[in-house]
């Protein structure tokens, strides 16, 4: 038996993006609020450092920020009929750990879905028809409208202080922003980041093209910054150190810049770090969650009793919680019944590495921004007329290049050898007039019958509970997506002048060792049918009214964005639920 | 006593236990868990004798690193440059170990895709793998015929490691091919990586591209489009020309 401790009025599972603002919006509604979080506790100040904070091997290529596959992993394969093996260190995605989660380490991409991406099988069923879909895929409307998150969405860019320029404000088209945005209420808070060469250069060549480019919607300051709580953000110094790296000029927007320094000071609030939550409990009747089981790092077992759990980890541990707590019922593609463990999505990413005469270009590309980049838009969701093209989805494009840190970012000419002196001079010759966009086309991923999560029947993690197993491949429409948008985008380099550019397709199998986003989605998806969704419109659980499940667990589908700005106007939305309707009156939101 | 106040109070006296009793699973209230003097500094590699290879090891590792990334008038070798004493201190470290990563069986051989599925850390891929090589130089009937790597040319050493890399050289109780890919990606990671870690000595690697390293602050810089950096790099441990000298 666990050690019990007091009661409180809501445990939340995860202290990062989601599980800071659940947990300051619960404790500012006046409820006693405890947090707990596997990783350790992180500040600025002591974690990364500015005089140390910038070290490539530690944490890109060791990943020193991230979790340990020791402490816990997934099994994957392509296909139902192969045997799911252990992926035993970090490849296509790079989960978690710690306080602040994702966004102590993530490069600020701060994007808004597209109207039609919150109505997709509505609005693609409309205009193509049904039989335009391939009869395997399975997406979803989300059950809530783009219009109902606009404020929320707002909200967390107003807290990030994100540098953007407005497309569409108030239904109104504005040059040098992105004119197929859903309309915002106002301007960013910030005003755009200046751009480097490369990334002006490619605004250019596009616009020349007819697109209308415009710049990344990013977490990075472009000047000092105080957010609505009261915490402040100082500006982006554009080191080249973000994504992978803790930013030690508190310039990138994360837990730790915006929310916890005022959350830590409300007296309702508690974390506790380094505890994993094995389990959510539940009553005889299975339909009341009476609060969870954790383990320190001692190994000491402690049951957390508490009317109201918020479940804020990553998008795999959500649904892996979920299936070992015995909560809802798991998917079954062969029946095709069953919530837990559907509609899984990643991303569809590609690049264009292009290289230019060095004695015309010098790109100095260390100068960057995490989420600096000129981006367009035309080939994104909807934004373009698929019934030629025979796919569904799209993504953004844009020189988006973070860095030039010289492990992972010394590109060579195809054809190069990858050792010995032409190796040496290539790199020499192409580091300054090279460029290297990383993810330059961020594909969606639309949700199949046959990709989904599961629990490993073999592989344990440290406590002897099963891995989930990740059963994932590239159907053919992201594939044909991603051959249409990759040569849009080198089209681009070419006309900026590049002598060579070379395309990397997408290509399926999906491979678990080459990294793409860690955006992993789906999972525990809400909607408004509780036979094809696990949660409501509010990130309510169907099945036990006092869990919300936070995260992009809930996504049905991924769009052609990153996810983080949608992620936190769920979180919004959904908390505002819970202060408005839900502690009134405890119970479903939604009578199914 | 109202049922708020009671259950501070009660709330209070368990924490104090708790506080005790989790070792080391702290809890935060009331202000951020900041200490000063507690920065988590990184690790490195300290001078002197070696720590994980042999003294014939590192012969064959300075070969092997010189070949990598051969010196030229501007810029050193792999072996100069330190990357043999980085491989040295990454084998030593948990690097080596493959701590961190997930060691459970059954290790069963899957596809491409899934990743590798060995059971061998980086340390045994190396000492199996040099000393594999050693036997393979010192067969008659190999491209070395019988003499050691370092007493070779380097288009005959050159020879034997593209054999290695096309899988046309062999080695006895080791994958020659995985185990050659992985040193061509430790020696390139050695001579970028910042010499705090013994590699890329007086950023030899950094000033060949034009990397400043750790500057950070480039917001003057930003706007400055094709006009090559002129400030000389700077490693995490400073710079040489930042150290007093003795007089």
């Amino acid at each position: 038996m666990a050690n019990p401790l007091p009661h409180r009025d809501a445990v939340i599972i995860g202290l990062g993006w989601t599980g800071s603002i659940l947990a300051y919006e619960l404790a500012d509604a006046g409820l006693d609020v405890i947090a707990i979080e596997r990783g350790p506790w992180r500040n600025s100040a002591t974690d990364y450092a500015p005089n140390y904070a910038q070290d490539e091997l530690r944490y890109r290529i060791r990943h020193e920020l991230f979790l340990r596959p020791a402490q816990t992993t997934f099994t994957f394969r392509n296909k139902m009929s192969e045997t799911a093996l252990p992926i035993r260190n970090w490849g296509s995605f790079m989960p978690p750990n710690g306080v602040g989660g994702g966004g102590v380490h993530w490069n600020g991409e701060t994007w808004r879905f597209l109207p039609s991406d919150f109505i997709l099988r509505t609005h693609l069923t409309k205009r193509y028809g049904a039989r335009f879909l391939p009869h395997d895929m399975t997406i979803q409307d989300w059950g809530v409208t783009y219009q109902e998150l606009e404020p929320h969405y707002d909200r967390f860019e107003y807290l990030c202080g994100t540098s953007g320029t407005a497309g569409n404000l108030q239904g109104q088209i504005r040059d040098g922003g992105n004119p197929f945005e859903g309309p915002r209420s106002r301007e960013y808070p910030n005003p755009a980041q200046p751009q480097p060469f490369s990334h002006t250069l490619f605004a250019k060549a596009a616009r020349e093209l007819g697109y209308k480019p415009f710049p990344q919607p990013s977490g990075n300051m472009s000047r000092a910054y105080e957010n609505p709580l009261g915490v402040r953000l100082g500006p982006c110094t554009y080191c080249g150190f973000c994504e992978w790296f803790g930013c030690a000029n508190y310039s990138k927007s994360s837990p730790q810049t915006t929310i916890l320094p005022a959350l830590v000071r409300k007296r309702n609030f508690q974390a506790r770090d380094n505890c994993e939550v094995t389990r959510i409990n539940l009553d005889p009747s299975g339909k009341r969650a009476t609060g969870v089981t954790f383990v320190d790092q001692s190994g000491t077992e402690w049951e957390q009793p508490a009317d109201l759990v918020v479940l804020c980890a990553y998008t795999i541990f959500n649904v892996q919680l979920l299936m070992l707590s015995n909560i809802g019922q798991r998917y079954d593609p062969e029946s095709n019944q069953g919530v837990i463990g559907r509609n899984f999505s990643h991303q569809t990413i590609s690049d264009v590495t292009s290289f230019f005469d060095r004695t015309k270009f010098t790109f100095n590309p260390f100068i960057s921004s995490g989420a600096i980049g000129m981006c367009i838009d035309e080939f994104n969701g909807d934004n373009f007329d698929h019934g030629p093209h025979g796919f569904v989805g799209g993504g953004y494009m844009g020189q988006v290049q973070t860095n030039g840190r010289p492990i992972e970012t010394t590109p060579v000419p195809p054809g190069t050898p990858a050792w010995g002196a032409q190796w040496k001079q290539a790199v020499r010759d192409n580091y300054q007039c090279a460029t290297k966009p990383g993810t330059g086309v961020h594909g969606s991923m639309y949700s199949y019958r046959d990709v989904y999560l599961d629990l490993d029947p073999t592989y344990r993690d440290r406590f002897g509970r099963p891995l989930v197993r990740i059963t994932m491949d590239f159907h053919d429409n992201e594939i044909r997506q991603n051959r249409f948008l990759t040569d849009k985008f080198a089209e681009i380099f070419k006309a900026m002048g590049a002598l060579q550019t070379v395309k990397e397709y997408r290509k399926a199998p999906y491979d678990a060792t080459k990294y793409q986003t860690t955006h992993l989605c789906g999972g525990a998806i809400m909607g408004s049918d509780p036979r094809t969704s696990a949660l409501n419109r509010y990130l309510q659980s169907w099945d036990v009214p006092n869990l919300f499940v936070m995260g992009a667990s809930a996504f049905p589908q991924n769009a052609g964005y990153n996810p983080t700005g949608t992620v936190a106007a769920l979180a919004y939305w959904s908390a505002q639920a819970i202060r408005s309707q839900y502690l009134q009156n405890p119970g479903p939101l939604v009578h199914a | 006593m109202s049922g708020i106040r009671r259950r501070d109070v009660l709330a209070g006296t368990a924490f104090v236990l708790a506080d005790i009793e989790l070792a080391r699973g702290a809890i935060i209230s009331g202000q951020l868990p900041w200490q000063p003097d507690k920065e988590d500094t990184p690790r490195t590699a300290k001078p002197g004798a070696w720590k994980f290879f042999t003294a014939d090891e590192a012969v064959m590792m300075a070969v092997l690193a010189d070949r990598i990334i051969p010196p030229d008038p501007d810029t050193p070798g792999g072996n100069d440059a330190g990357c043999v004493v980085f491989i040295d201190r990454q084998l030593a470290g948990p690097y080596g170990l493959y701590e961190g990563l997930y060691e459970r069986p059954p290790f069963i051989k899957g596809t491409l895709q899934q990743g590798p599925q060995s059971a061998q850390t980086p340390a045994t891929l190396y000492r199996l793998g040099i000393a594999a090589l050693e036997r393979y130089c010192s067969r008659p009937d190999g491209r070395a015929k019988g003499k050691p790597l370092a007493s070779l040319q380097a288009p005959e050493q050159d020879a034997i490691l593209e054999g290695l890399e096309d899988g046309s050289v062999e080695l006895e109780g080791v994958d020659g091919k995985t185990f050659f890919q992985q040193v061509v990606k430790d020696v390139q990671q050695g001579f970028f990586a910042d010499p705090i870690y013994g590699g890329n000595r007086d950023m030899c690697a950094w000033k060949m591209i034009g990397f400043p390293g750790a500057r950070y602050d480039y917001r003057e810089w930003v706007g400055r489009h094709n006009e090559r950096y002129p400030h000389p790099p700077v490693s995490i441990g400073g710079r040489i020309e930042w150290t007093p000298r003795k007089s």
